[in-house]
């Protein structure tokens, strides 16, 4: 039985990444950890994509599809074809 | 009390109506009157240093923020999230960067306040840029905790720790969600157990009411001690125990004697109960807080079929065998 969630699509570019450390905190899973001041991705099967590590990287180190993690919603919007997925939520 | 016009007065007390909304919220009963109206609120007598705090528009979350804070005085700027929570309203955007500068304008924070510092709770980190922010107005963004009761500690250490930047999913806040699957729960029970009892009886009647009363109610409590990672087959896992009762009834002959009514309703009940907990179960991926979307869609991929493969072909049995009891088979 395949996790699903081991994979995802979180990705560090560690030659833009200038560890200033904000990815660290504003991740809610603590897929990131600060060590002797450089930053890496410990955790990175923790992502569940929300894409605030993305948002707040003034330096474009980290990109991440976050869309609805919500399973009604892309099963709606897969039968109505609706460019977003939206369960009226 | 600043006399700037436009601020504002809000209060940490609260009231029976505010409890009220927080559950009536919950079952997403008319929710279209949990909106605060968006802007500069002060809370007790805010002067030029006292602290700025932001959040959504929607009641639970103002209150919860006012609440915490009762007793200091500060700046509440409530951005037009559209009446929903923080962390969904950051996800979609709307309390984002764009709507933060657009409410510090409005209120005219720089003249409001001498320092230049906002907190924002952590948890409306997906749709702010922080530096994005301070450039354009020149207010730095601190993130906060990620919950608001502890919004005092952090204010008294400075810092937060690593564990007020977590965001777990405990049971209190499993069972949280469950009350807002109601509805639902409601209407697949009536769609699926009408027609059942008419056609088997009331066990099949039952049936569809624990089939939907394990996917809807159960799951969520049960969520961390259910095997593998994927909500779909932690769903097949818990709709196959609940089958099971079911199946032996079956087997012991409560829909009939002959063999072919035994095994029949036990293959259906095997068929068609399972798959009604996995999918109400998979649902329950909007309402956590770490399932990814792109795990998501691999599960909707991988498992819908599935459900769909067991659960066509076991209502029909089930049609068939209600037919043939009918005809006096």
């Amino acid at each position: 039985m395949r996790d699903m969630y081991q994979d995802n699509t979180l990705r560090f570019d560690r030659e833009l990444c200038t560890d200033c450390g904000m990815c660290v905190e504003v991740c809610p899973h603590e897929v990131f950890v600060q060590n002797h001041g450089e930053v890496r991705p410990a955790n990175p099967s923790a992502c569940m994509e929300c894409g605030a590590c993305r948002t707040n990287c003034a330096f474009g180190a980290l990109t991440v599809e976050s869309g609805v993690g919500c399973a009604a919603a892309l099963i709606y919007q897969a039968v109505t074809k609706k460019k977003q997925p939206t369960c009226g939520c | 009390m600043n006399g700037t016009a436009g601020i504002k007065q809000a209060t940490g007390h609260v009231s029976f109506r505010d409890r009220w909304i927080n559950v009536a919220a919950h079952f997403g009963i008319n929710r279209q009157k949990y909106i605060v109206d968006p802007g500069l609120y002060a809370l007790g007598s805010p002067d030029q240093d006292s602290p700025v705090f932001v959040t959504a528009n929607y009641s639970p979350s103002f209150r919860a923020l006012r609440t915490a804070l009762q007793g200091i005085d500060g700046y509440i700027l409530v951005l037009d999230t559209k009446g929903i929570n923080v962390w969904c309203a950051a996800g979609k955007g709307t309390f984002g960067t764009d709507e933060l500068v657009l409410r510090i304008e409005q209120a005219n924070l720089g003249e409001v306040v001498r320092h230049r510092r906002l907190i924002l709770p952590q948890l409306g980190a997906p749709g702010v840029a922080a530096h994005e922010v301070e450039e354009r107005t020149g207010f730095g963004v601190a993130y906060g905790p990620v919950r608001a009761a502890d919004l005092r500690q952090y204010l008294a250490t400075g810092k937060a720790t690593a564990e007020m930047r977590r965001v777990e999913f405990p049971l209190k806040q499993r069972l949280k969600i469950v009350p807002a699957e109601l509805i639902n729960t409601v209407i697949f029970t009536i769609v699926l157990g009408l027609p059942l009892y008419f056609g088997g009886g009331l066990l099949a009647a039952l049936a569809a009411l624990a089939a939907v009363f394990a996917g809807n109610v159960l799951f969520p409590p049960l969520l961390p001690w259910l095997p593998t990672r994927n909500f779909s087959t932690k769903g097949f896992f818990l709709g196959s125990l609940i089958a099971l009762p079911f199946v032996i009834m079956a087997g012991l002959g409560f829909h009939g004697e002959a063999t072919w009514q035994r095994v029949g309703w036990a293959l259906a009940y095997l068929l068609f109960m399972p798959p009604v907990t996995a999918f109400l179960s998979l649902n329950y991926t909007g309402g956590t807080t770490f399932t990814s979307w792109s795990g998501v869609k691999r599960e909707i991929f991988a498992y819908v079929p599935v459900m769909a493969w067991m659960f066509a072909p076991g209502l029909l049995l089930m049609v068939a065998l209600s037919v043939a009891h009918a005809v006096g088979a």
